[in-house]
């Protein structure tokens, strides 16, 4: 894992210290909340329904075991005694006194750690395959650039203040396991025709009120020049992105109005005008960055597999488990291990600071003391020994993360809604836990099914991007809840359509049930929910939803 | 009818404008004034040195039931209660209750 060097450390210290000054000044009048505002907001501290929210930058969903901890602690002693893990990869602690917060970030500095750029029109953190490293079909591992991209936009004086903010994501794998599309900016890692390594760099995708897919607009682009591109497509956002319309002021409006091909030309434009300073990538800095993510040697001695299926045939959870949220490693002996926040009946993405610190001792016995965070609100160990794998699911089980779910109908993404969030419409945690306990019980049979709940139309649920999507909003008071059918977050990404009126609080889960059953009575061998739903079209699903009670 | 709310600037916590001119964060402590006198109540509220002990001080519909006050939007009570689901479901209910 990457380590801080003496400037980056510098750096989180000083800030801290800036900041310890600027709540003093607040609490003692020297400065009006319009005057603190802006400052909180850079250092990740929110105002939310019931108290301050802080938001925890996890650069690219990597934890070390230490930093878990560190969090675990910062939420028993700081907050309520647990905290939740976010769509961005971050965490979010919603039960936080603004004095107490000084002494939050100088705690998390001291293990390298920070709630920087996690807020305001800067760039958000960047995310990436929460397999990276251990993927077997990976060109290359995506975090070193992800850490790149994160020194380089930390506090760039260029982009300091964009129209709005700006979000990137990188993969490397066939398998797009970090929503690329749906970024103001994504990259793909590719390898051209010489064996060299580039990127595919698209622009332009978006959820919230205008959800858009980003469009490719530079198929190879050399490894040399990541950066000077970057600054190419942030400096014609910057020059004509809207300043003056919220609304429109996000870099996908940009280019839907002028097109992807004229926004490419324009890119190139500026990356040829300014190709003499522009900033180049030498192989030996990608290199140097490359160390801190390797990893002590695998051990490769044979596994015993007759052991693991004598478990499996032993016990019917582990054999759920090891079906639904185990992964293949590019090391045989090894697998890649998800662990479910997605407890039926749970709140999504929320974790307990004794869970934090269990998964942190695991991961040091386990993974080499890595954690990562993925955007679909649950942790991965990248990492374990499949002769462990009995042993892991056990503790995980006592301890309420046994969840045999990955990509099933209950391994539902949901933001806080308006149970914590200041500018959510309606709920969305009640909405998810219904529907889980309703669809636990045959998810087995409905197989890889994602539903997405956002509880206002800023969509930090992912709602566009479900195979059945849900968003509530406020209908004259009352909580009302608009469906949308057939997105698709990965490499086939697709933004769901509405398929007509929302429905009231009571009915989402029939509703949903009712479209279940659709799909399964129409599916063909091998076909998701979204596949059946290009095929068949809207019509079936619409009839049955709105069909009489 | 309407009070006043904001939210306690050290910690954050949800608080209410009463009639003795200070904050509290019981809702059945807030004072409730007819809609023609709410925007004197937001006034009177937002009024004091520096720093006030409030941020986002706002007026919300509410009604009193004998001692009982109710918002009468979903987002103003579960401010006032506290979440409706999850590990601190109905805090603020539970909190208000040990201290009377």
């Amino acid at each position: 894992m990457y380590r801080y060097d003496d400037f980056d450390q510098r750096f989180v210290d000083e800030r801290v210290a800036q900041y310890r000054d600027q709540v003093r000044r607040r609490l003692a009048g020297q400065l009006s909340e319009d005057e603190f505002r802006p400052l909180r907001l850079m250092n990740g501290l929110y105002l939310q329904l019931h108290a301050y929210m802080l938001r925890i930058a996890i650069p690219y969903g990597m934890l070390s075991s230490a930093k878990l901890r560190k969090l675990a602690q910062i939420a028993r002693r700081y907050d309520r005694g647990y905290g939740h893990f976010t769509t961005r990869q971050n965490l979010q602690l919603h039960w936080i006194k603004l004095e107490d917060t000084p002494d939050i970030l100088a705690e998390l500095a001291g293990v390298e750690m920070h709630a920087i750029q996690t807020s305001g029109n800067s760039f958000r953190n960047t995310t990436t395959d929460p397999f990276a490293g251990a993927a077997a079909e990976e060109i290359e591992d995506p975090r070193p650039y992800a850490e790149l991209i994160r020194q380089w936009s930390t506090l760039h004086p260029e982009f300091s203040f964009l129209p709005r903010k700006f979000k990137i994501a990188i993969s490397a794998s066939a398998e797009d396991r970090a929503a690329v599309k749906m970024h103001d900016l994504g990259l793909y890692l590719r390898r051209n025709d010489k064996g060299e390594i580039g990127f595919e760099v698209l622009v332009g995708g978006g959820l919230g009120r205008t959800p858009l897919l980003a469009q490719t607009i530079k198929p190879f682009l050399p490894r040399r020049d990541l950066f000077a591109y970057l600054e190419a497509v942030l400096r014609v956002y910057n020059r004509y992105g809207r300043r003056d319309n919220l609304y429109k002021s996000r870099i996908k409006i940009l280019v839907q109005s002028l097109g992807a091909a004229k926004f490419a030309e324009e890119v190139e434009a500026e990356w040829r005008a300014s190709a003499q300073e522009a900033p180049s990538l030498p192989d030996n800095y990608v290199d140097e960055i490359a160390t801190a993510f390797a990893v002590p040697a695998h051990d490769q001695s044979p596994v015993d597999e007759a052991a693991i299926q004598r478990a499996i045939a032993r016990d019917p959870a582990f054999a759920r488990w090891m079906k639904h949220n185990i992964a293949p490693h590019k090391i045989p002996a090894y697998s890649i291990v998800t662990i479910s926040l997605k407890a039926v009946g749970g709140t999504p993405g929320d974790c307990s600071a004794d869970q934090m610190e269990l998964v942190a001792s695991l991961a040091d016995e386990l993974s080499f003391g890595e954690i990562r965070v993925t955007y679909e609100q649950n942790l991965v160990l990248a990492h374990v020994r499949r002769d462990r794998l009995y042993a892991l699911w056990q503790r995980l089980d006592q301890a309420g993360l046994g969840a045999s779910n990955i990509g099933l109908a209950s391994d539902i993404i949901c933001c806080p809604g308006m149970d914590y969030c200041g500018l959510a419409t309606a709920r969305s945690i009640p909405i998810a836990q219904r529907l889980a306990q309703h669809l636990a019980a045959r998810e087995d049979e409905i197989g890889r099914f994602d539903i997405k709940i956002s509880g206002c139309i800023n969509a930090c649920g992912h709602h566009h991007l479900g195979h059945i999507g849900i968003l509530g909003v406020d209908k004259n008071g009352e909580e009302v809840y608009q469906i949308t059918l057939g997105g698709d977050a990965g490499e086939k990404a697709s933004i769901g359509a509405i398929i007509g009126p929302a429905v009231k609080n009571a009915e989402v889960t029939e509703a949903v049930d009712r479209l279940v059953v659709v799909y399964l009575e129409q599916r063909q061998d091998g076909e998701r929910f979204p596949d059946t739903y290009r095929r068949i079209g809207a019509a079936p699903f619409k009839a049955a939803l709105y069909a009489p009670r | 009818m309407q009070l006043v709310t904001g939210n306690r600037l050290w910690d954050g916590v949800v608080i209410y404008f009463t009639a003795s001119g200070t904050w509290s964060p019981a809702i059945d402590d807030a004072l409730l004034v007819e809609d023609d006198a709410a925007d004197a109540l937001l006034a009177k509220a937002q009024q004091g040195p520096s720093p006030l002990p409030v941020i986002g001080a706002a007026l919300v519909e509410a009604e009193r039931e004998e001692e009982r006050v109710y918002p009468v939007t979903l987002r103003e009570r579960i401010r006032a209660v506290g979440p409706t689901t999850g590990p601190m479901t109905g805090r603020r209910a539970t909190e208000l209750v040990k201290r009377s």
